[in-house]
């Protein structure tokens, strides 16, 4: 799973739109499943889900009848009762879509992305507007696919999300890729670690390359004056610093 | 042709389960036959019953209706709420799915024709069109340039929401002016003079003439012309302006 991340209007889903063979790229050469998208017919489409960023149902059918509607366009498509308990809507088979929560209606979403049994799985922005519980329920949908062999890019603005969900993670800013790596990685070396303390009760704060020579100096340098650094915190960067520093917000 | 079936099916029961546009699209004709044909159907306009005036009126008002109005405002609001982008990202293609859409308002308004033809023989006593082969082929010619005008007015529609208001601020008052309801005879100068450039004053002549007059289709050479041309300028319209994304995405 891959995890695009980056804040509106960091060109995210003009990205996505470029793979899943929407937009014309300007410049440069793209590649999914082998295949240039803009040239792309019939049978990259039937290796290819896609949930868009807001929801696109028929409100008039019932859950089971959107998903039979769409396994016929498929060559091989799943069986729509099996992806209704993927995406965990089978006591909601015979309910008309209208009838349906937002939350529902995105795992119906989920749903149709994956009837025709897809290698390949475009999410943007999945839980964009979710309660907490409702997010946690899709993430471990989302988790389910990966089980699945699926591969998956994600694109999200949350970054708790990409965090959860993703094995790897690039940071988008104006259009353009500023890191890529997995969240550890990220978050991890190449960033600067804040060290904290307070010392005749003012506050200090440091960041550094190198902490552990650093946090050494300190210390000896508290000892040799017999002194205590109070409140001594050393703090790894999470995403969420990453991400602040790296979009410049 | 298995996927073209598929979709006919799948829209036949998009239709029939949407029941506000079924009721507007499909039963108004059928209402106003009834109304109108007990309050005048005795009466004689332009030398013939009003019944049988207003049958080939009510089709004329049907074809208006199914294929054009009906058509436009379901396609922009497929279109605004991003499921015509999701049908786009299926292995369906894209021509098998226009296609399957047209054939479907095409068997819509086929028996909502005949059942005005059937209502009109029961309670009004008006004789069945003898010429039917003359009758089919215009009723196909006339859906199909009605559906071509159909489509190039989505372009012309920005949102889901506007899309019945702006549809049927056209339609309705072009309904009237074209004489399906009234003959346009005894109209004021200005108003016929609009009747005569629209397109639905001379499918419905076509109709009459083919149904009530016994005409044989290709006596109306000039009434032919005229709807196939506004015809080929919706369907100009159509491929300039028809998108698969909503507006604002």
């Amino acid at each position: 799973m891959f995890g695009l991340l980056g804040p509106n209007g960091a060109g995210k889903t003009t990205t996505v739109e470029i793979l899943e063979g929407y937009r014309r790229r300007d410049a440069g050469e793209v590649e999914v499943l082998g295949v240039d998208p803009q040239r792309a017919g019939r049978d990259w489409r039937e290796r290819l889900g896609v949930v868009l960023q807001s929801s696109s149902l028929y409100p008039g059918l019932t859950v089971h009848e959107s998903l039979r509607v769409f396994a016929g366009y498929y060559a091989s498509p799943r069986d729509p009762d099996e992806v209704m308990s993927i995406v965990g809507l089978e006591e909601k088979r015979d309910a008309r879509v209208r009838t349906l929560s937002g939350g529902q209606q995105r795992r119906l979403d989920l749903g149709l992305a994956l009837i025709g049994d897809p290698e390949l799985i475009f999410l943007d922005e999945p839980t964009t507007g979710f309660d907490p519980g409702a997010r946690r329920a899709a993430w471990d949908t989302v988790r389910g696919l990966r089980e699945l062999g699926k591969t998956i890019l994600l694109t999200t603005h949350y970054l708790d999300e990409a965090e959860q969900l993703a094995d790897r993670v690039a940071v988008l800013r104006d259009g353009a890729i500023v890191r890529a790596g997995s969240p550890s990685e990220l978050t991890g070396g190449t960033v600067e670690t804040e060290i904290r303390f307070r010392r005749n009760g003012s506050e200090h704060v440091e960041r550094t390359l190198t902490p552990t020579k650093r946090l050494h100096e300190l210390t000896a340098d508290a000892l040799a004056r017999g002194e205590e650094l109070e409140a001594l915190e050393v703090r790894r960067p999470t995403l969420e610093d990453v991400y602040l520093e790296l979009t410049g917000e | 042709m298995r996927l073209f079936a598929h979709e006919l099916r799948t829209e036949q029961l998009l239709f029939w389960r949407n029941r506000e546009a079924a009721f507007f699209t499909f039963f108004l004709p059928i209402i106003f036959f009834l109304i109108f044909g007990s309050i005048y159907g005795n009466n004689r306009i332009t030398g013939i019953r009003g019944a049988a005036f207003l049958e080939a009126g009510m089709i004329g008002y049907g074809v208006a209706s199914t294929t054009f109005a009906g058509l436009a405002i379901t396609m922009t609001i497929r279109r605004e709420s991003g499921v015509l982008k999701r049908i786009r990202a299926t292995p369906l293609p894209p021509a098998t799915y226009l296609v399957a859409v047209l054939a479907s308002t095409f068997v819509v308004f086929l028996i909502e024709s005949a059942l005005i033809i059937a209502i009109g023989r029961l309670l009004f006593s008006v004789a069945l069109p003898d010429r039917v082969g003359s009758l089919l082929v215009a009723l196909v010619l006339g859906a199909a340039c009605f559906a071509a005008m159909g489509l190039g007015m989505t372009a012309l529609v920005r949102s889901a929401e506007g899309s019945s208001a702006v549809v049927n601020f056209v339609y309705l008052p072009m309904a009237i002016v074209s004489g399906t309801f009234f003959s346009p005879q005894h109209y004021p100068a200005f108003l016929r003079a609009i009747a005569d450039v629209l397109p639905l004053t001379y499918f419905t002549k076509l109709t009459r003439d083919v149904m009530v007059r016994h005409h044989h289709l290709w006596s109306d050479g000039g009434a032919i012309a005229v709807v196939l041309l506004w015809g080929a300028l919706g369907l100009a319209g159509a491929i300039r302006g028809f998108r698969w994304q909503p507006r604002e995405g």
